[in-house]
C-alpha cells in the first residue's frame, strides 16, 4: 500500500461529473486533507446520461443543470475548491480535435502547476469520453518541458487491467476516509441509485458480503502513465 | 404533438442502452444514436400502443418515429418532452420537439 502525502497541487481531468468520485474519492480526499491544493477539469455536464435517478429526478434537459449541482457537493466533500468546466457535450468528446481540448487543459496545468494529474489510463477508460479526455490530457503534458511533467495517475475500467498493466504502481488504502468516499459518490443521486440500493444492500448484510464490499470500496489502484519521448 | 404540425420545429430524437451496456450489463454491445436539433417540420402527429407508446410524425419526404415511451411533460417553455424509462428510472429513448433549438450545453443556457 502506498502513503498519500502533501503533494504540491492535485489536478484531475475527467470527463463527467462522478468520474471524480467513482473509484478515486478516498484518494482525492486523502491528498486534501493533507494539505494538497486540488483542481479538477470537468469536460461536459454528461448531458446524455442514462441514469435519471428512480424514480426519475430528471428529463434529459434538466439533467445538466441537476449533474452540476451534484458535481459542486461532491467537491466540497472532496475538499476540490476549484472547479473548472470546459463545457463540451457528453459522447462528443472523442469527436473534438483533441489538440483543441489539450489546449485548454495545459492552459490549467501551466496556471496551477500540479505535481499529480489523474486521468483515465488511456485507452482503458471504457467509455470513449474517458479515453479522450485522458488523451487530450497527456498531448497536453507531453507540450511541457520534461522537468514540468506532473504525474500522470491513470485509472483502469477495463476488466483485469493487471493483464495489460501488471500489477498498479499506488494501492491506495481508503478505508480511514471511507464515509466520506461513500459521501462524495451519494452527492452524484441522480446516477447512482441503483448502485447504492445495491452496497447498502451488501454492507447491511454482513459476513462475506460485507467484507467484499468493504475490500473494494477501500482500494483504489492507480498505473503511472509514462511518457515516453 | 398536434401544436408543432406545420411549423419548423427543433427535434431530439435519441435511443440508448448505455456506453457500458457491452462492459457491464452482459449486452453484446452499447448501442447509442442521437439527433439534437433536427429541424423538421411535420403534416401529421399521432401516438398508438398503451405505455409503452409509440409516435409516429409524418413528414412529406419521411418519418420520424420512436417506440418505448412512457412518459411526458411540457416545460415551462412549451417544449414537448416523451421519454422511455426502464424500470430502473433510466433513459432508452427520447424524442423531443421544441420551437427553439435545444442548448448544447447548461453553460450555454445560463450565459
Amino acid at each position: 500500500m502506498a502513503q498519500v502525502e502533501k503533494t504540491r497541487h492535485l489536478l484531475l481531468v475527467y470527463p463527467h461529473p462522478d468520474d471524480e468520485s467513482f473509484g478515486k474519492a478516498g484518494t482525492v480526499i486523502l491528498f486534501t486533507r493533507a494539505g494538497t491544493p486540488a483542481t479538477l477539469i470537468c469536460g461536459t455536464l454528461g448531458e446524455l446520461g442514462r441514469n435519471m435517478g428512480n424514480p426519475p429526478i430528471a428529463n434529459r434537459e434538466t439533467l445538466p443543470k441537476i449533474r452540476r449541482k451534484e458535481l459542486e457537493q461532491a467537491c466540497e466533500i472532496l475538499g476540490i475548491s476549484d472547479l473548472r468546466l470546459l463545457g463540451l457535450r457528453d459522447k462528443t468528446v472523442e469527436f473534438e480535435d483533441p489538440e483543441r481540448v489539450a489546449d485548454r487543459i495545459e492552459a490549467v496545468i501551466r496556471e496551477v502547476k500540479p505535481s499529480i494529474l489523474m486521468t483515465y489510463y488511456p485507452g482503458l477508460g471504457v467509455h470513449p469520453d474517458h479515453d479522450a479526455m485522458s488523451n487530450a490530457a497527456v498531448i497536453a503534458v507531453k507540450r511541457l518541458p520534461k522537468e514540468e511533467r506532473p504525474v500522470i495517475w491513470g485509472s483502469a475500467v477495463v476488466h483485469e487491467p493487471e493483464k495489460i498493466l501488471g500489477e498498479p504502481d499506488f494501492v491506495i488504502d481508503v478505508s480511514s476516509v471511507l464515509e466520506e468516499k461513500l459521501a462524495a459518490m451519494k452527492a452524484h443521486r441522480s446516477q447512482f441509485s441503483g448502485i447504492f440500493a445495491r452496497v447498502e444492500e451488501a454492507l447491511a448484510a454482513g459476513g462475506q458480503a460485507r467484507e467484499e464490499a468493504l475490500r473494494l470500496l477501500g482500494t483504489e489502484r492507480y498505473w503511472v502513465y509514462r511518457i515516453d519521448d | 404533438m398536434n401544436r408543432f404540425v406545420g411549423d419548423d420545429v427543433y427535434l431530439h430524437l435519441e435511443t440508448t442502452n448505455g456506453a457500458y451496456a457491452a462492459h457491464r450489463f452482459g449486452q453484446p454491445m452499447a448501442v447509442c444514436a442521437y439527433i439534437r436539433n433536427g429541424r423538421v417540420r411535420f403534416e401529421r402527429a399521432a401516438i398508438a400502443g398503451n405505455r409503452p407508446y409509440r409516435v409516429g410524425l409524418k413528414m412529406e419526404q419521411g418519418w420520424i418515429y420512436a417506440e418505448g415511451l412512457t412518459d411526458y411533460e411540457v416545460d415551462e417553455k412549451g417544449r414537448l418532452l416523451l421519454a422511455g424509462h426502464d424500470d430502473e428510472g433510466r433513459l432508452a429513448v427520447a424524442l423531443q420537439l421544441s420551437r427553439t433549438p435545444w442548448p448544447m450545453s447548461a453553460l450555454e443556457e445560463e450565459a
